[in-house]
């Protein structure tokens, strides 16, 4: 009866469709959402997602997030490097700076000072330059969308020139980075460099980043360096999280993209539902012939289930799919670079699919199970 | 001519060409609402159909004709009374017993065809032996036979639309058929056919549906067709109006 049920469902191909666009419509709306508020959340963290080769981040207590860090003297970066478990500490600058083109034009940046002996914190992925010649006089590496907003589209040339804190920087190399929140420009140069394109402040020291010794655990090290000094450490996916929920907690991010997840949700449910619905009231009739040529409610339950999960699987595939094209079809366009769809989402659409499809077919199926055979003898 | 033989009780001897009584309807009540509302379609319904035989059900609207044959083919259960099956009392068969009993016992024919609309004539005609799980493409050589045996062969894979409404109904009586059924009821098979269409089905059920051991019951308030019948129940306001007739 199962090629009956698959026969059923497709026999009538605009509510078929319609039932499986339904479906594909919601999911599209679910997933995309969903990636694109993971990926805005994920953007927020950039700074700490991008140093892959320190497991801690000790901070001033005070620090509310990345971006909002009270300066830290030098003297806790030697506190740090006394406790007890760390391997090594070094010394991270991150703050806001105005850079300005030979033609005037000028950007608001991000710049990241990095420890000028070890190179901690540098850019995995160079697109052009050599990392090595962050260590000439006056060097930045500027990020690729960067670069593009200060010199436009064309071949990457290096050497070209900016200003800041009336100091000359000069490109060395263009990194791909995780794109950040704010979609500014992202320059990373030595610490002592960056204190100089930066204002004077006293303390200029924003983060010391460790990394605890062999065999030693993070979580363990970052108490020891909480107890010893005062100062907040964290480990790089507690120093990620930190980000992230603080603009949960701070922002509307949440509540917005929360609203057009449950309409994506709502909205499949109504479409799939309704249709599904109105398949199975036109069909009454002949669900009530084959009850009364003997098919089992269990028999005809099976047969909704089995068409509400092909029009689940195929809206699904069709809507993931969708998605997934507006992710690869996007990556080159500079304000949705780095967006992508993780798996946990597709999962979760997963999920949202089967709620809507269950929804769906027990509407139906309360009518069919309450159908009475006799029914068909009625005119 | 048209003879007495309807049982009320069922006493007389039938008169037709086969003694067999295959369905046997005892004080068959029915009544449907609950306390005021409650209203008695059938009054102690005495009846026997007889195997090898066309037995007609006749009546005027709302005179409880449906309800009977909803009772005898096991759609619809009996307030009080019982109806023998084939020997089996109907009210020992319960829930899961009685579904399966009507798959494999009762064929029907209903007065608007009821064909699932995306399924071609011949698929149609298999969905009995599916129900009985029986493998697909042996049903669907079988139904092809049947389809064969009532005419049809030629548009054996048209949609429902694609037919007319005779062609429709006789898909409809080669998908009660095509599982051999012991016991066959039709609803008004001609009430949405001209007269031609009508005659067409009516030989057929004749020819074809009437055979040995399977007893065929057709409800009908269409007079034209009373000629068809070996039997005739007649019914009025849910009882058995007159002691019934045989005609052959």
């Amino acid at each position: 009866m199962s090629w009956v049920a698959w026969k059923m469902l497709t026999g009538d191909r605009a509510k078929y469709f319609g039932t499986v666009f339904g479906v594909a419509f919601g999911v599209l709306l679910i997933s995309q959402q969903m990636a694109i508020f993971v990926g805005l959340m994920r953007r927020t963290a950039h700074a700490a997602i991008d140093v892959r080769d320190a497991s801690i981040w000790v901070m001033d207590p005070e620090g509310k997030n990345v971006d909002e860090v009270k300066p830290l003297s030098d003297s806790d970066l030697y506190r740090v490097r006394g406790v007890e478990g760390v391997e090594w500490a070094v010394r991270l600058y991150k703050s806001l700076a105005r850079a300005r083109i030979d033609n005037g034009e000028f950007r608001q940046s991000i710049l990241l000072g990095i420890d000028d002996h070890t190179l901690i914190g540098a850019p995995v992925k160079l697109v052009a330059g050599s990392l090595a010649d962050l260590r000439r006089p006056d060097a930045i590496i500027i990020d690729r969308p960067g670069y593009r907003l200060f010199w436009g589209d064309g071949p990457i040339v290096l050497g070209k020139t900016l200003e800041m804190n009336d100091r000359r920087a000069v490109v060395v190399g263009v990194c791909d980075t995780t794109p950040p929140f704010q979609t500014f420009p992202v320059m990373y140069t030595r610490y002592s460099q960056a204190l100089g394109f930066a204002p004077r402040e006293r303390n200029q020291l924003s983060f010391v980043l460790a990394h605890e010794k062999e065999g030693a655990d993070p979580q363990q090290v970052c108490q020891s360096i909480r107890t010893s000094t005062g100062l907040a450490a964290r480990t790089r996916s507690d120093m990620i999280w930190f980000v992230i929920e603080f603009y949960l907690r701070s922002t509307g991010i949440p509540v917005n993209f929360g609203i057009t997840i449950a309409l994506g949700f709502i909205v499949g449910t109504a479409i799939a539902g309704q249709t599904f619905y109105l398949f199975t009231l036109e069909n009454l009739k002949q669900f009530g012939a084959l009850k009364a040529m003997g098919v089992s409610n269990g028999r005809l339950v099976g047969m909704i289930l089995l068409q509400a999960t092909i029009v689940g699987c195929i809206g699904y595939g069709l809507g993931i799919g969708m998605t997934s094209l507006f992710f690869e079809s996007t990556q080159g366009v500079t304000a949705l670079m780095g967006f992508y769809l993780p798996w946990q989402v597709a999962v979760i659409a997963a999920g949202a699919v089967a709620v809507i499809i269950v929804l769906a077919s027990m509407i139906s199926l309360r009518k069919v199970l309450i159908l009475e055979p006799a029914v068909v003898f009625r005119g | 001519m048209v003879a007495s033989v309807i049982d009320q009780p069922s006493t007389a001897a039938p008169v037709g060409p086969s003694t067999e009584v295959c369905v046997s309807c005892r004080g068959v009540v029915k009544e449907f609402g609950d306390g005021e509302s409650r209203t008695r379609v059938l009054h102690g319904i005495n009846a026997d159909v007889y195997g090898s035989e066309l037995t007609l059900l006749v009546g005027p609207s709302g005179c409880g004709k449906t309800t009977l044959i909803s009772i005898i083919a096991g759609l619809l259960y009996s307030t009080e009374g019982d109806v023998i099956l084939f020997g089996t009392p109907q009210s020992q068969l319960k829930g899961s017993k009685l579904v399966q009993f009507r798959a494999q016992n009762v064929g029907f024919v209903f007065q608007q065809y009821n064909l699932l609309p995306s399924l071609t004539a011949t698929e149609n005609v298999a969905i009995p032996l599916l129900i009985q799980g029986q493998p697909r493409s042996k049903a669907l050589v079988k139904a092809r036979e049947v389809l064969e045996a009532v005419g049809l062969g030629s548009r054996a894979n048209q949609l429902p639309s694609q037919l007319s409404g005779g062609q429709q109904q006789r898909v409809a009586i080669a998908r009660a058929l095509v599982h051999e059924p012991r016991l066959l009821v039709c609803d008004e098979p001609t009430a949405a056919l001209d007269a031609q269409s009508g005659q067409v089905v009516m030989d057929l059920l004749k020819r074809v549906a009437v055979q040995a051991g399977r007893a065929v019951i057709v409800v009908t308030h269409d007079s034209r067709v009373f000629t068809y019948g070996d039997r005739i129940i007649e019914m009025a306001d849910g009882r058995i109006a007159e002691p019934g007739s045989t005609q052959h």
